[in-house]
């Protein structure tokens, strides 16, 4: 009895923690803190600060520029079409991996035979790092050399200049990215549709729904969170690559690959620039972006998703 | 929950491999016919699955075979082990093997450090604004990377650490996705486990390290596979903060082979496979605590 008593006890005093034992457990959060102060919010602070200061040879702050960075990066059509091939290649990327996606998750729905080995083999691509995806692909495309223009010489196509001409270059870093992400899809996908129950696909089924129409009408909804939460996930992956391009394109051909972080790293770092300044600027666009998108996430669109 | 029994609940928990009854009736939910989901799955096998075996295969080609046009598709003038030999000879593979090693397992090591203690402080201990703390950590989650390394280039620069092992791992010593992923595994453990524990005396640290620590092993081991993925395979870091081949990993070296030799596509795709073994035997054996890791907050 005596226990129950002392447990009751401590309880009470836990509605408002006294400060010798908030600061006991403040102790257990000090660890993450130090590496996120030291790597993220002041890094942050930092960001903002650059972005606003002229950049001496040596990369080194040398003098308040107030909002010339931003202007520049919006009168330069340089930038423009920064942002328009960054959006390019989110399309390329997040569309095409997510039908991809869905489709082999509903294949897979079926219980036929040998669905565990194709599990398997489809979440092979995710053992890939964006450097092993990345100088494969560029094996495999080399306009010369390359097997995918082999392959596609025996069926009587001419060569293509996957990663040298500026019509397909984005294109073939866009397969990269898709092919790496399909296996990570089709993983959150069929989790989602593992869990629709089935006694609403047989009611569905009573009433007379069927074969395309039962997927679209009735399991499409039910999985929406999950192509939701790839849709936004994806997007902000996409904008956050760069080992492909810098593996494969370099930014190239004729700025054709050249999305947004690849810029910063490109008047940033590429060629000893050092332009830390402006590389900072574009650096807040892309934070700002991502947070629109993040916020966008949490506050509108998740409320029109249907949640079984 | 456990108290009204449907046969709805029954279906929905009976995993459906040894339920031939349930089988055969999702095999008619597509609506399809198995040959037509065959084709398909064949064709999209075939297509997803050829940069795999090429990979693989090409690894082992001589380059009169994999430099033929059209290109082959088997190492038809026989196997060129050699490649993997000229690979760990013309960049220093197994010096970054090392390098990517280290990192990997200092950076599991401190995530599994700092985000259990955070989520353990968030979950368990009486913490005074801890809906801040909590909205602060996981906000370093919306923080692209990209939008804070040139601060971090130029901190890591001032203090000198460039082309050192610990410059590769400090930033990713604490990430907000594992502190999130601990804290929503912690919430689900018995509350009655701490109370009887705090009967028994146990103090804060002794219920961590012998009670809850044990008992959420299998999520442990899902940050942990999680953090070494994102460890071993991180690309733009690595390439700003190494300079020196014998200071880089091993992402950063197969990248480099390519500008060794651009005549040696074999050699390229066996620095490929090497750099891959790790990840690769991650994910054929270590698949459920992916998708456990992976999957979090994907659905509700």
């Amino acid at each position: 009895m005596t226990a129950v008593t002392s447990v009751a006890e401590r309880e009470r005093t836990g509605r408002r923690p006294s400060g010798r034992e908030s600061w006991g457990a403040f102790v257990y959060l000090v660890p993450a803190l130090l590496v996120f102060v030291a790597f993220f919010f002041v890094p942050l602070a930092r960001s903002f600060y650059l972005s606003f200061q002229r950049s001496d040879l040596f990369g080194r702050p040398s003098g308040f520029v107030g909002w010339e960075h931003y202007g520049d990066l919006f009168t330069d059509p340089g930038f423009g079409k920064v942002l328009l091939v960054t959006l390019g290649f989110v399309l390329l990327t997040v569309i095409p991996s997510m039908l991809i996606g869905l489709v082999l998750a509903l294949l897979l729905q079926n219980r036929i035979r040998g669905v565990k080995f194709f599990r398997t083999a489809f979440a092979l691509p995710f053992a890939f790092s964006v450097a092993t995806a990345a100088v494969l692909f560029g094996v495999m495309l080399n306009p010369a050399t390359g097997v995918v223009n082999g392959l596609l010489s025996r069926i009587g196509v001419a060569p293509v200049g996957w990663l040298t001409d500026p019509a397909w270059a984005l294109i073939s870093v866009a397969i990269t990215s898709v092919w790496m992400q399909v296996g990570y899809n089709l993983l959150v996908l069929a989790a989602g549709l593992g869990a629709v129950p089935d006694d609403v696909l047989e009611a569905a089924r009573l009433d007379g729904a069927s074969g395309v129409r039962l997927q679209l009408s009735v399991v499409m909804p039910l999985v929406s969170p999950q192509l939701f939460f790839l849709a936004v996930t994806g997007t902000i992956q996409a904008l956050q690559s760069f080992g492909q391009i810098h593996i494969l394109t370099r930014g190239g051909p004729d700025r054709s690959t050249e999305t947004l972080v690849y810029s910063i790293y490109d008047v940033a770092f590429a060629n000893n620039n050092s332009n830390f300044g402006a590389g900072s600027a574009q650096a807040i666009v892309l934070l700002l972006v991502v947070l629109a998108i993040t916020a966008f996430q949490f506050g509108f669109l998740e409320r029109k998703v249907f949640y079984a | 929950m456990a108290t009204v029994t449907t046969p709805a609940a029954v279906a929905r928990t009976t995993p459906p491999s040894d339920a031939p009854p349930s089988r055969r009736r999702r095999g008619a939910r597509e609506g399809g016919t198995p040959v037509g989901t065959y084709v398909i799955l064949g064709l999209l096998f075939v297509v997803l699955l050829f940069p795999v075996y090429y990979g693989l295969v090409g690894s082992l080609m001589k380059p009169a075979d994999i430099n033929a046009y059209p290109a082959k598709l088997w190492p038809s003038s026989g196997v060129a082990l050699s490649n993997y030999a000229n690979a760990l000879d013309v960049i220093p593979l197994g010096r970054q093997y090392l390098n990517s090693a280290a990192v990997a397992v200092l950076v599991v090591l401190g995530q599994l450090v700092t985000s259990v203690g955070a989520a353990y402080a968030l979950v368990f201990l009486k913490l005074r604004a801890r809906r801040f703390w909590f909205i602060l950590l996981l906000s370093t989650m919306m923080i692209p990377w990209e939008a804070i390394i040139i601060p971090n280039y130029l901190a890591i620069a001032q203090v000198g650490l460039i082309n050192t092992i610990a410059a590769l791992a400090l930033p990713y010593l604490a990430a907000g996705f594992g502190i999130f992923l601990l804290r929503q595994a912690f919430l689900t453990f018995p509350m009655e486990l701490r109370d009887a524990a705090r009967v028994d005396g146990v103090g804060n640290f002794g219920f961590l390290w012998r009670i809850l620590i044990p008992l959420t092993r299998p999520t442990l081991a899902a940050l942990g596979v999680w953090s070494f993925l994102s460890a071993w395979n991180m690309y733009f870091w690595p390439l700003l903060i190494t300079q020196a081949p014998e200071n880089q990993t091993i992402q950063i070296g197969i990248s480099q082979l390519q500008s060794v030799d651009a005549n040696d596509p074999g050699m390229v795709l066996a620095g490929v496979v090497l750099a891959l073994l790790p990840t690769l035997a991650l994910v054929l054996f270590g698949q459920r605590f992916i998708v456990k890791g992976l999957t979090a907050g994907s659905g509700k």
